[in-house]
């Protein structure tokens, strides 16, 4: 079975299992370069938001990741193969630099062309599914790459539910993915005046606007 | 498959027909209203709706039948399974509840199904008395003692609500019972269509009657004419079906009051505990009725007493 065909099957099997409702704000929107961005609680968040795209979307919609978890055997067969992932690698020694900021920010622009959209969490790395975490600036400099990226906030609910934090075995509940409007780095002036904290805190608010009482 | 319809026997063949009679019918009426309706109406939308996912689960569970004892095993397995996904999105759980909750989803419930599935009569006590047990114990080994018994009892109550209730109706199937009246399927087409035919014209007295709220705190769409045109039309159309269970026509009419009761009983529980979470509805998987606990609450409830019943008045 190729990574295609598979992909499908994912697809299916991850609606299935999460129980997912998706919903969208604005109609679904036609295959342009987008940036979903959405909270993080679970390994799971990828490819549940990713299962619920409409399929035409799916095929150009690439997550992001990390080199060193994806990069040898079964997972890298998943993570290049059928999802297509853009690899990033991640530092562990603690060392942030902007020069590597800025290596990683060039590796996803270039890796999207003009062609793919991609999902992105922007913590950088999951919560309990009661707090979302600030938002780190990888976001504000990849606008700053791609100037005018539609960008689309996500909020997943449950899915820490159903594979939390250290947990290895899933616990069936039903999950909630929800689209919100497109928005872009200025969005509201346009004069390309939005500071990165501004921006930054604009966009966790618009993925909280998305939460249900 | 045409083979195992061909061999099952007349009065499940007839009751299957009036089944599709009567579907055929109400969707005859669904449309006539929408074609005769002067202004859009989400009332009659919503009874299309009901009517065209009627058609549909009729079809899963005539296709069931006609599988045999495993394919409603299967088909109520896989209900509890959404039930029960349901209840657990529903309430509120903590974080180390969740091995708690994956034994109860994929230890307690196909344990239930597949005992049923080997007739041993374990089945009434393995949820009862080991999940009781067994669900506080590795909750207290999970060592998060907020609201630790509010948690245990929730949980429990979802798996005899969800599993352990529900999974008395395919267990109908097994049923030896004595006067050479087969362990078939009539009995539990019997159940379902009494449940599901009260609920439906409880709706229907409801919607066309009804003035009196029955219990306005819980549920403003239960009301005392619904209550009482659907019951006793219920227990007549039960009276009446007296040929698919081994009752004369007097004891179906009791046994088939009992279910309508108990159905009610049913749909007001669950209605409460949607108010208390201040949602409408259980879920969205059936267009137009809601989750798999807003369609089976009423044959949660009667399923247990119903094979009871029969059990100590007719079982060998």
């Amino acid at each position: 079975m190729n990574g295609h065909a598979l992909s499908g099957v994912i697809a299916g099997g991850a609606r299935f299992i999460a129980g997912v409702n998706a919903t969208w704000h604005d109609p679904k929107p036609l295959p342009k370069q987008t940036v979903f961005l959405a909270n993080h609680t679970s390994h799971l968040d990828f490819v549940v938001l990713w299962a619920s795209l409409p399929r035409e979307l799916r095929a150009r919609t690439r997550p992001v990741a990390a080199q060193d978890y994806w990069d040898h055997g079964m997972k890298k067969f998943l993570a290049v193969d059928v999802f297509n992932a853009i690899l990033v690698p991640r530092h562990r020694d603690g060392v942030a630099s902007a020069e590597r900021a800025n290596d990683t920010i060039d590796r996803i622009a270039r890796e999207m062309g003009d062609a793919y959209s991609i999902i992105i969490f922007p913590e950088g790395t999951r919560g309990d599914g009661e707090e979302v975490a600030r938002f780190k600036s990888g976001l504000y400099y990849l606008c700053q790459r791609k100037p005018g990226i539609q960008l689309v906030p996500v909020y997943m609910e449950n899915l820490n539910r159903i594979l939390p934090k250290g947990e290895f075995a899933p616990v069936p509940f039903i999950s909630r993915v929800t689209f919100g409007s497109p928005t872009r780095y200025d969005a509201p002036g346009g004069s390309q005046s939005e500071s990165k904290e501004v921006f930054l805190t604009r966009m966790r608010d618009a993925v909280l606007a998305l939460r249900q009482p | 498959m045409i083979a195992r319809i061909a061999a099952m026997d007349h009065a499940l063949l007839l009751a299957c027909g009036g089944i599709l009679v009567l579907l055929a019918i109400a969707s005859a009426v669904g449309l006539t209203l929408r074609a005769v309706q002067k202004t859009p109406s989400p009332t009659i939308d919503n009874l299309n709706q009901r009517i065209n996912a009627w058609w549909a689960m009729c079809l899963v569970f005539g296709l069931t039948l006609v599988v045999g004892p495993t394919g409603s095993l299967v088909l109520f397995g896989l209900l509890s399974f959404l039930a029960l996904r349901e209840y657990v999105t529903l309430i509120q759980t903590r974080r180390a509840d969740h091995r708690t909750l994956f034994w109860t989803f994929f230890l307690f419930t196909p344990l239930q199904y597949y005992l049923l599935s080997i007739k041993w009569t374990g089945f009434f006590i393995v949820i009862p008395v080991y999940a009781f047990l067994f669900i506080p114990a590795t909750m207290a080994l999970a060592g998060d003692t907020k609201s630790f018994l509010e948690r245990a009892a929730k949980i429990q109550w979802g798996l005899m609500i969800c599993v352990y209730c529900l999974s008395y109706a395919p267990a109908l199937l097994l049923l030896q019972i004595h006067d050479g009246y087969g362990p078939d399927a009539k009995l539990l087409l019997y159940l379902v269509i009494v449940c599901q035919l009260n609920d439906v014209l409880q709706y229907v007295f409801g919607k066309l009657f009804g003035r009196r709220k029955i219990a306005p705190t819980v549920s403003p769409n239960k009301t005392w004419e619904g209550f009482v045109g659907g019951t006793l039309s219920a227990t007549a159309i039960g009276a009446a079906l007296w040929w698919l269970t081994p009752f004369t026509p007097a004891i179906s009419a009791v046994v088939a009051l009992i279910i309508t009761l108990l159905g009610f009983a049913g749909g007001l529980v669950m209605s409460a505990i949607k108010r208390d979470r201040g949602v409408k509805d259980f879920g969205a998987i059936i267009q137009g009725h809601g989750g798999i606990l807003d369609r089976m609450d009423s044959v949660i409830f009667a399923a247990p007493v119903f094979f009871h019943i029969v059990r100590f008045f007719y079982g060998l």
